[in-house]
């Protein structure tokens, strides 16, 4: 399936968020996640089915100021 | 002269012209001239983003600049940090800052907090000023400043940047929407700060100056629509910025369990 993650066309195998957090090598705890716009909470994201087309967004907590 | 109206947000003749773009406006006018010039606002940090947050709200006619920094600016600061300069170099910052703030707009008050904020001074710091902005460089003073402006219920306006990406939103957990829910917070977002040394600081992972400049900006503008009322503030969205990419995304995000 193609999805836009971080801006980035991505052809993935997962078909729900946490997978797709594994498939790509993300470690999941304190990453903020969301789908077509939407906050995907951690706890959600094993529920999270994805759709073609769908935009990811993968957020690290960031500090810098 | 009619510096005769003795009323503390009249504007002087000189105020007026200073500030014709924004009275010009109907959004802002006279009036929200004058709430921006009765307002209050605490900037934490005089740093990348510090810096364009106190130069434009010094510029737009905030009344008063709180600034709060510990640090002496140093060369490697100036790349970004464009409210200090050479001749600042080891000077403490909130002095620098206040010389470049009076530079800028004679008529700004800036109090001066060289200090960090823990968890002793914090409410107290916080709660004498009407919003408050974070340009702060770590994930402790990130949280402490949201649950304390939350405890006191002030505005605040978060950005935070690495690398080439930057973010900003929001935050006013202690009001309700239109339908009556709580307004979300920062713990809505990011529940709890990573493990030290799990993120980067910007002296281990690099910043491009004018990112700092972008986000800072985007900090003051929201300030601005808070004080006048203008437009939609970034409440309950997360406005993300990848400079790499020249793209902007927005996340909404809710209170909720889970």
């Amino acid at each position: 399936m193609k999805l836009t993650v971080n801006g980035e066309e991505r052809r993935v195998t997962a078909t729900t968020l946490a997978a797709l957090l594994d498939e790509l090598d993300y470690a999941p705890d304190f990453l903020a996640t969301a789908r077509n716009g939407e906050l995907v909470r951690a706890g959600e994201r094993i529920l999270c089915t994805l759709d073609e087309g769908d935009r990811i967004e993968i957020l690290s907590p960031m500090q810098g100021g | 002269m009619t510096e005769t109206n003795t009323s503390p947000t009249a504007l002087s003749d000189t105020e007026l012209e200073r500030y014709a773009r924004h009275i010009v406006l109907p959004e802002i006018g006279g009036a929200g001239q004058q709430k921006l010039k009765k307002a209050r606002v605490l900037v934490i940090g005089a740093g990348g983003l510090g810096a364009p947050v106190l130069s434009y709200l010094a510029a737009a006619g905030i009344g008063t600049l709180g600034v709060i920094d510990d640090d002496t600016v140093s060369l490697s600061n100036l790349q970004r940090q464009v409210i200090h300069d050479t001749g600042s170099v080891g000077m403490e910052k909130v002095e620098s800052a206040r010389a470049s703030i009076l530079r800028i707009n004679p008529h700004v008050t800036v109090e001066t907090h060289v200090k960090r904020l823990d968890e002793e001074n914090a409410a107290g710091i916080i709660a004498a000023y009407d919003i408050v902005v974070d340009g702060s460089d770590n994930f402790a003073t990130r949280y402490l400043l949201a649950d304390t402006c939350a405890a006191v219920e002030r505005p605040l306006v978060t950005a935070a940047v690495g690398r080439f990406d930057g973010s900003l939103t929001v935050l006013k957990p202690f009001e309700r929407d239109g339908d009556g829910n709580p307004l979300p917070g920062y713990r809505h977002l990011f529940p709890e700060p990573p493990p030290a040394g799990l993120v980067p600081s910007c002296a281990e992972a690099g910043i491009v100056g004018a990112l700092t400049g972008v986000m800072g900006t985007l900090e003051a503008m929201e300030v601005i629509k808070l004080i006048t009322g203008a437009g939609e503030p970034l409440i309950g969205r997360l406005l993300l910025y990848d400079a790499l990419a020249a793209r902007f995304e927005t996340v909404k995000y809710r209170r909720r369990a889970g």
